[in-house]
Order: C-alpha cells, then structure tokens, then sequence
C-alpha cells in the first residue's frame, strides 16, 4: 500500500504467505449490555495478537481503510513495521506538495496603478470605469472559486492516492481543529497554504504548530487579527486559541484574552505572506496566564504551552478521533478512557510531539480492545475515501464525491464554524442516511446519487481482483470455502464484523444468488453490504 | 459545495427532472401515516402483538401519532399546524420591474428602454405601486386579500456578491457566517427526524412524541439550502421524491426485497439492544429514513387534483401541494427558481424578466388555489425573497446590474393585504442604489414569531422589530 500502485505488490505474494491468525474468525461481540470495561492500558499489543482485524482497524482509522491485500500486508508486518510505515512517513515517497500547485495571485492586492485609476473614476464620477473595475472584481471571485473547488477535489483525490494515508488524515485533523472557511476569507490560495501548513507539521510538535498557525494568513484573516489594531485590539483569535485550539473553556480568564489579543496586535499578513507590523504591535506590559512582561505572540504560545489543560486538550481531542467518541455516558468506559488520555497528556506535555503520542495510543492494548472497534461512525470523507481505498472502486466523478460529501455534512475547506466539524453521530441523520447509502451505489455502478440516468458513469466496477485479494487475504474465503466461510469473510472485510445484524438476509441472498460467493454476485451483494449500518462504522 | 457557495443562480431549476406524478393514483390520507411504520414492519400486526414483536420505540410512536387531520385546532379558526413555504429568486430580481412605482417619472428617466409603462402595470385598489404585467396571478391574490408587499428590503451595507448576498439572507447575519436562520428554527425547537427521531441519545425513546415526529425542512432542489442546515437538524433535500430512496434497487429491481428486510432485520435489533450502541443508532435512522421515503414519494405520486401551469417551479410547488395534502409533519418547505441574473436584454413588458414574474406569480397563485380546494390554505404562509435587487438606471445593455433594497412577498389568509410601507425614494439615492427601508430580519422576526410562534430573539441572534405584515392569528 506504499507504492502509487496500490495493492500490486502485495497481491503476487499474497497467496504465498500464510499470515499468522489472519485465517481465524474472531469471536462474535457479545450484547453490549453488561460487557466489560474496554481495558485502559497503554502497554503495547503482543505481536501474536495482531491478527486481519486488528490491521483492518488500525488502517481505517491510522488511514482511509484499505484492500483486503493491503491489510493482509500490514498483518504479516506485524504492528511495530506497520506504525513505522504509517507514523514515519516522511521515508515514504510521496508527490511533493509545492507552493506552485495553485495559482497565488487570483485574489491580489490592487497594483498602485489599478488604486489610482479607480480613485480617480470615483472622483470624477465615472460610472462605466467603476462598473468596469465591479465587473473584474467579480470575475476574479469566480475564478478563485473555480480554484477552491479544484484545490478541493486535489486533496481528495491526494487521500485516494496517497502512499502516506496517516499523514493525510492527520491534515483533515487539523483542519478540523483549526478550522477555517473559504466561505469567510475567500482566498483559496490561503486555504491551500494553511493545507500545506498541516501536513508539514501533521505528526510534529503541536507547539510548532500552534506557533505557526499565528502567522498563517487564512487564519489571521479568518479571525479577523488582520484587522486588529493596537489601539483596538480584536480578541477573536486570542479567544478561539485558548478555547478551541489549545485550552478548552475554564482554563483561563476574560482578563487572559484582553492581554493575549494585545501580544497578537500586529500579526498581520501582506498578500500571501505574514508581515509583523511593528509599529501597529503593543509593546507594553501583560499578564497572561501567570506570564509577565512585555509579551508577544510567540510569548502568548509559550504562556499557554506552559497550561497543563493544553497537553489534556490535545491528547482529548486526539484521541476522539482516532480512538473513540468521548465520553459516552456509560460510567466504567468513560473510566478507561479518561485513565488513557491522562497517562498520554502526562507524557505529551513534556515535548509536544505527536508522532511518539500517536505511537503509544495506537499500538496500545486500549486501541485494539473489542469495544473500541467498530464504533467509529465514519465521517463523509472517511466514507468516501475509504470505499476507493478498500473496494477498488472506480475513482468516478469528483465533483460528485465532493457533491455527496457536502450533503453528507463535510465540504473539506468549508468546515461549519471555528468549531469545525461535530463528528460522531451529528452526521448522520435520515436525510445524510440516503446520501452515504447512495454514494456507495454511485462508487459501485456509476448510477448518480442524484439527477438523470442520462449522466451515469457506466465504467463497470470489476469485482475480479477484490473477490481474488479476498481469498488470498482470508484463505476461508477461497473459492473452496463453504458459503458460509466466504461470507464470513467478506463481512470480515467490509463491515469489520462476520455477524451482522442482517447477516441471515445476506446468507438468503447468496442462497438465491447460486450458492456461492463469485464474480456475478459480489457486486449485488456490496449493494446490500454498504447499505448496512455496520459499512457506517470503522 | 455548502449550497451557498457556487450556487448558479439557475442550477435548481435546470437540473429539476422529469415528473412522476402519474406513476401511481393512491390516495393518501392524514390516517396513513399512523400506520405506516407497522405496516412496514408487517402489516398484519395487531397493537398487541406489535408489542412483542415490535422494537418499543416504534410502537410508542405508532400510538402516539395524532388521529385528527389537517383541520385539528384548539382555537376555532386557528390552524396548528403552520407551514411556511419559502419561495428564493436566484440571480438579483429586479424589484423596480416588479412592483412598479406609479407615476414616478425618475423610474421612466432612469429606464427609458426597460421601465414598464404606467398604462400597463397592473392596479392593485388604489395602492401608489402597481405589478408587472405578467403577474397576472399576483393580481388574483391581491384581489382576494392573500397578497402583501413589503418594499425596500435590504440590510446595511449591502453586498453585491450574489454568493455574499444570498449567504447573508441565508445565516440572517451580515457577515454571511453561521448556521441558516430556519436551521437554528428547527434547532431550537428540536424537532425532526434529524435530532429529535434518530440523532438523540440514549434514553429518548420515551420522548418520541408527536413534536419529536415534525419532520425536518424539505427542500425540493439538488443541494439543501445553507438556510435551512442547522447544527443538530438538516433538512431533506432531493429533486425529484423518487431519489429520496435507496438507488440500489433502481439499479436492479430484486435486491429491493433484500434491502427492506435488512432495514427490518436493524429495526428488530435496535428494540433489543439495551443500552446504545452505534449500530442501534444507525438501524433507527435507517429504518425512520425509509418510513420517511416512503410517506413523501407515496405523497407526491399522488393524483394530482388540479392543473398547474408549467415550468419547473410550477412543478415544485404541486410538490409541496402534494406533500401539504398527505399532512406531512413537515413545518419548512423551499422552492426556489432562477435565472434572475439580468444585466442584458431584459426586457420591459415582454421579454425574458417578464417570463420570469410571470412564472412565479403564476405558480403560486395556482399553489393557493390547489391549497384552498385541500381546504390547507388557511395554514400556509409563502415568503418570496431575492438576493439582492437591481439598480435603479438601466445598463449599456438594455439590463441592470446589481444592486441593493427590493420587494419582499409575504402570501396567505394570514398576511395584511396590500402594499403596507411606502416605495423606497427615487430621488434619495445611494450612489445610484435604492436605500432599504426595511431590514429583512425584521420579515423573518414576524414569521418566526407571528406565525410559527417562535422565539424570534434567540433564532436571529438580535432584536428585530416584527415587520407588521401578519394579521393577528
């Protein structure tokens, strides 16, 4: 799964390797009435355990999911290779993202000839001059939303095809985080800029990060400190870094964010690039969080850094999206779960470093418990990426896949609010129901989710390489195996479990359908396996 | 895209497709939907066996549906049930060529070839403005009392961008961020399928009551309107009902009885399961989205009951006719139609704006009166709203460009007749603009507050006085 061609090379050696444990089923979950507390240890899981499943898991949510090649290879790794691929990426080659991918100067500062032309024409009272410069204004609106949505389906299609899945879903993190709306700044090519700031620092130091983000202009602009003055200072980005990107409410007072919005006055940009406007900076005295002196916006990190809630936040947030939605009402999980994340923060507030976090939360016994797995419910973009990666589908259209995804509650680069996305069970409702259930038809026969038949993308999936990886990946599931042993497999592999609540209507479909799993009905029956609530989970 | 960014003024009504109407002629009554979700999971139980067989929460919502049809009310004369219809005019209308200032002679200086000439304008009594005249079934609702008229409409500091613009109307904010302002409606009354049938937590099983089944908005159009997405609800959006459903088994017709059993098989599930599991989650809303499909596309494939004209928006409102009729608990619906962008060739009393007016005023006077034969108009208030209008003088194109403060439309038995507030000055330009004289929050406050007894305040986020376009009901 390293490679641009996917799967390839994991498919020619499939069949001669016999993965440990990979053939056996694990046992049925049972009713979640009564069952035990996940465990709350960090130790890491023993390289015996690591089975189809465990890799299964830890790919869709280190990842977008994958091939049943592509989690064969990661079983046969073993854990320890598997999270050396997925968290040290950088040794993974991957196209560069350069600064010349979008263009920079769509939406520019007015040149000193164009502000002089249109003083004049305002001063003269010319109207066809002004309705002129009207007129170009809106053209370069269009044209820059032209781009937003280009810049859009390229980082879409970048999570398709990326050989470093975790890098990519640690730049959705942030973005979700820090979120931003084009919406708001109409600038796509500070979108892309603050794009390409998240994957530069995606599993670094979140103080890096944090320091960075304060001189990101898509940020600046969008919590308006670009408009903040000394005289006046605007406390919009003080309020939402500590509340939302690094303390959490109640770690700090109103008295905190007065003084931070003054050590941001100044942090400014010019065009595409931060700019330090000293004189427009208050140099004077402040006290923020128990720091003194004549701090500025490096110091106004630095104060927060120092916060023990800044260590406890991250890692929280952290591990909501990649471990479990917390908390979740039921007393001895949230238990667990609290014990994880502080034995984490207690370790991550001495260095910041995300990747040696991410290391420990997902090689731990806790990660891999039975009720942590499969209750995931996917987010849009993790649905659609996810069904490419895993199912081999075509890639089809991607104004549609962005389409499905914006009704389906995510339009990457237009997060809600500041807040960014609410994730878990806000996406779903029964509108978005049909919509995901919908796009899955879309991916597998090229049918449109919505509109005329006339537009359909007839490329035909071609079920022949996902039933062979299926049966090299899960030898049950080989054209020997009893119905029963290949649609246990299949379940395996596409809903995370062999015992779905539909199974016996998948069992009767597969009856009436000729008996066994083949190339003529695997893709009905994907049909009916992504309409299950179990394809909504990871 | 969130509907408010690329929005082409256009997209809405071009993609609409094909009518269904004739697919199939069964009636459909206010009783039906009480027995929809049994039916689903076996029509042939009895209440008492459904309470074996079937999850709990299913059967307290069966029983716990009203048995009393549109008419139900507890004031004589005060229907409870109130619908709102919000009819978006993409593109910028230009509101000078469709309330026509009478008499005005800067209007005809400023639009030598375009202005509509007074001898044409359609008198409404003895109002100072009169309407285009292709708005022939303005004229009709005007005449019965149906139509009022709010003039210059705008916010300050208007922006010209439509994308701007309409995303202002939509978050009701004028910095265009936030959730939509029927969004937060819904949001704060909690209600529908979104948050108060399936997105709750545990332990709302008990509290599915009949408030809980008010649906979601519905929006007929291809993207769900950025008004009507909230933070917890989200509206129903599809352009034709018949894609309100799972397309696996339009792409081949035998994996239908499949699909239905596995949405029963997650249902049973979901009434066993103690506790709440994800998986439970998804189950109900599964199976809510299916009952749910299955009430709208069994609404709108009903005989239609009268002729509407043509053109898409005419087919949108029968719809939402359709939909009304079958008594859905649907309080939101959005139509909306475009195509008026005119910086070129306009036209006057003929021509391509003409068309556009005289559309709308058409199909919602043929909606009214399919409303009144339903006996439902009394509990339908329409709201008619454009981005922005345009500016007063004429381009070099026989067109007009972007501007500012333009009419509002408010339609029903509930409205105050007539042209209430006086035609924004002429003379007192803005920079070639119209001054706005009423803020457009104040018509969403007296909707909000006046007919959908809602607390204004809270919705819009600030005080607006009520527009005083409602009678008092």
């Amino acid at each position: 799964m390293f490679n641009r061609s996917q799967g390839k090379l994991e498919s020619r050696q499939a069949g001669s390797v016999s993965p440990g444990g990979a053939g056996q089923v694990a046992p049925a979950a049972p009713p979640l009435a009564g069952r035990r507390p996940p465990t709350p240890s960090l130790e890491p899981l023993a390289a015996s355990e690591f089975t189809f499943d465990h890799a299964r898991h830890l790919i869709w949510r280190a990842g977008f999911g994958g091939s049943p090649a592509q989690i064969q290879t990661l079983t046969r790794w073993g854990l320890d290779k598997s999270l050396d691929m997925l968290l040290n990426f950088e040794k993974v080659a991957d196209e560069p993202v350069g600064p010349e991918l979008f263009k920079a100067d769509v939406i520019r500062p007015r040149t000193q000839d164009e502000r002089d032309r249109q003083r004049r024409a305002a001063r003269e009272r010319d109207e066809d001059t002004l309705a002129e410069f009207r007129l170009k204004v809106q053209q370069r609106e269009r044209e820059d939303r032209d781009q937003m949505r280009r810049i859009q389906q390229w980082w879409l299609t970048r999570m398709v095809e990326t050989p470093r899945p975790l890098q990519e879903k640690l730049v959705l993190f942030w973005h979700g985080h820090f979120a931003t709306n084009y919406r708001t700044i109409e600038d796509s090519y500070h979108m892309f800029a603050q794009n390409r700031l998240f994957r530069q620092h995606a599993a670094g130091k979140f103080s890096e990060l944090l320091r960075a983000i304060i001189r990101d202009p898509a940020m600046l602009a969008y919590l308006d400190n670009n408009d903040s003055r000394k005289a006046k200072p605007n406390e919009n980005l003080a309020r939402e870094i500590m509340e939302l990107f690094a303390l959490g409410a109640g770690n700090y007072t109103e008295r905190d964010i007065k003084e931070g919005a003054r050590a941001l006055t100044g942090y400014t940009f010019r065009d595409d690039e931060f700019y330090f406007d000293k004189p427009n900076h208050d140099t004077g005295s402040k006290n923020i969080l128990g720091s003194n002196g004549g701090i500025d916006g490096d110091g106004f990190v630095d104060a927060i850094l120092r916060q023990p809630a800044c260590a406890t936040f991250i890692t929280t947030k952290l591990y909501r999206f990649f471990a479990h939605d917390y908390p979740t009402g039921d007393k001895p999980f949230d238990a667990a779960a609290g014990r994880v994340i502080k034995d984490l923060a207690d370790r991550f507030r001495a260095d910041y470093d995300v990747e040696k976090l991410l290391r420990r939360l997902l090689s731990s016994r806790h990660f891999y418990d039975g009720r942590l797995r499969g209750e995931q419910i996917k987010s849009p973009v993790q649905l659609i990426v996810g069904a490419v990666r895993g199912l081999r589908v075509p890639p089809r259209d991607l104004g549609v896949l962005t389409d499905a995804s914006d009704r389906m509650g995510q339009s990457i680069f237009f997060p809600p609010s500041v807040k960014g996305w609410d994730g878990g069970r806000s996406w779903i409702n029964t509108s978005t129901m049909f919509v995901r259930q919908n796009l899955m038809v879309f991916l597998l026969t090229g049918r449109r989710p919505q509109g005329r038949d006339g537009l359909a993308d007839r490329e035909r999936f071609d079920v022949t390489s996902l039933l062979r990886e299926l049966g090299d990946a899960l030898p049950n599931a080989g054209t020997s195996a009893s119905s029963k042993e290949q649609l246990d497999a299949l379940c395996r592999f596409v809903l995370g479990t062999p015992e779905p609540t539909g199974r016996a209507v998948l069992d009767k479909f597969i009856a009436d359908r000729g008996g066994a799993l083949s190339e003529k009905n695997l893709g009905d029956a994907l049909l009916l396996l992504t309409a299950m609530p179990e394809y909504q989970l990871c | 895209m969130a509907s408010g960014e690329w929005r082409v003024a256009s997209d809405w009504s071009r993609y609409l497709i094909g009518w269904w109407m004739f697919a199939s002629s069964t009636m459909f009554d206010a009783q039906t939907e009480a027995f929809t979700r049994r039916q689903f999971l076996g029509g042939s139980l009895t209440l008492a066996a459904a309470s074996m067989a079937v999850p709990a929460f299913l059967q307290r919502s069966a029983l716990g549906l009203p048995q009393a049809g549109p008419g139900m009310t507890s004031i004589p004369g005060v229907p409870e049930e109130r619908i709102i219809v919000v009819l978006q005019l993409s593109g910028g209308n230009d509101g000078l060529n469709t309330v026509i200032p009478l008499g005005q002679s800067a209007y005809y200086k400023a639009r030598p070839s375009i202005a509509i000439a007074e001898a044409k304008a359609l008198r409404l009594g003895g109002e100072a403005v009169g309407l285009h005249p292709a708005m022939t079934g303005f004229k009709e609702l005007y005449d019965e009392g149906l139509l009022s008229i709010v003039q210059g409409v705008g916010y300050p500091n208007p922006n010209r961008s439509h994308f701007k613009s309409m995303d202002i109307w939509h978050t009701a904010d004028t910095t265009a961020t936030g959730d939509g302002w029927l969004g937060r409606y819904f949001d704060s009354e909690c209600c529908g399928f979104g948050a108060g049938e399936s997105g709750q937590a545990p332990g709302t099983g008990a509290s599915r009551d009949i408030k809980a089944l008010v649906q979601p908005g519905i929006a007929i159009g291809r993207d769900a309107p950025l008004a009507m997405r909230g933070r917890k609800v989200q509206p129903i959006a599809f352009e034709s009902a018949d894609l309100f459903r799972w397309t696996g088994s339009l792409e081949d017709k035998t994996l239908a009885s499949y699909y239905e059993a596995l949405t029963k098989a997650d249902a049973g599930a979901a009434g066993e399961v103690v506790g709440d599991a994800n998986s439970a989650f998804l189950g109900r809303t599964a199976l809510d989205a299916q009952v749910s499909s299955d009430l709208i596309r069994k609404a709108v494939a009903a005989k239609p009951r009268m002729t509407y004209p043509g053109g898409p928006l005419a087919q949108q409102l029968q719809m939402v006719a359709s939909m009304i009729h079958a008594n859905l608990r649907t309080r939101v619906y959005y139509v909306s139609l475009g195509g008026f962008d005119t910086h070129a060739g306009q036209g006057g009393e003929n021509g391509r704006h003409a068309q556009l007016v005289g559309q709308f005023s058409s199909a919602i006077g043929a909606f009214y009166k399919d409303l009144k034969a339903q006996g439902n108009d009394a509990r339908v208030l329409t709201m008619v709203f454009s981005e922005f209008g345009r500016r007063v003088g004429q381009n070099g194109s026989a067109g007009t460009d972007h501007g500012t403060a333009a009419p509002m439309f408010l339609i029903g038995p509930m409205v105050k007749p007539g042209a209430a507030n006086g035609h924004p000055s002429l003379k007192d330009l803005d920079d070639g603009d119209l001054r706005f004289t009423v803020d457009f929050r104040s018509v969403y406050a007296s909707v909000l507050s006046g007919w959908m007894k809602a607390d204004a305040d809270a919705i819009l986020e600030g005080r607006y006085q009520p527009a005083p376009v409602l009678k008092k009901v």
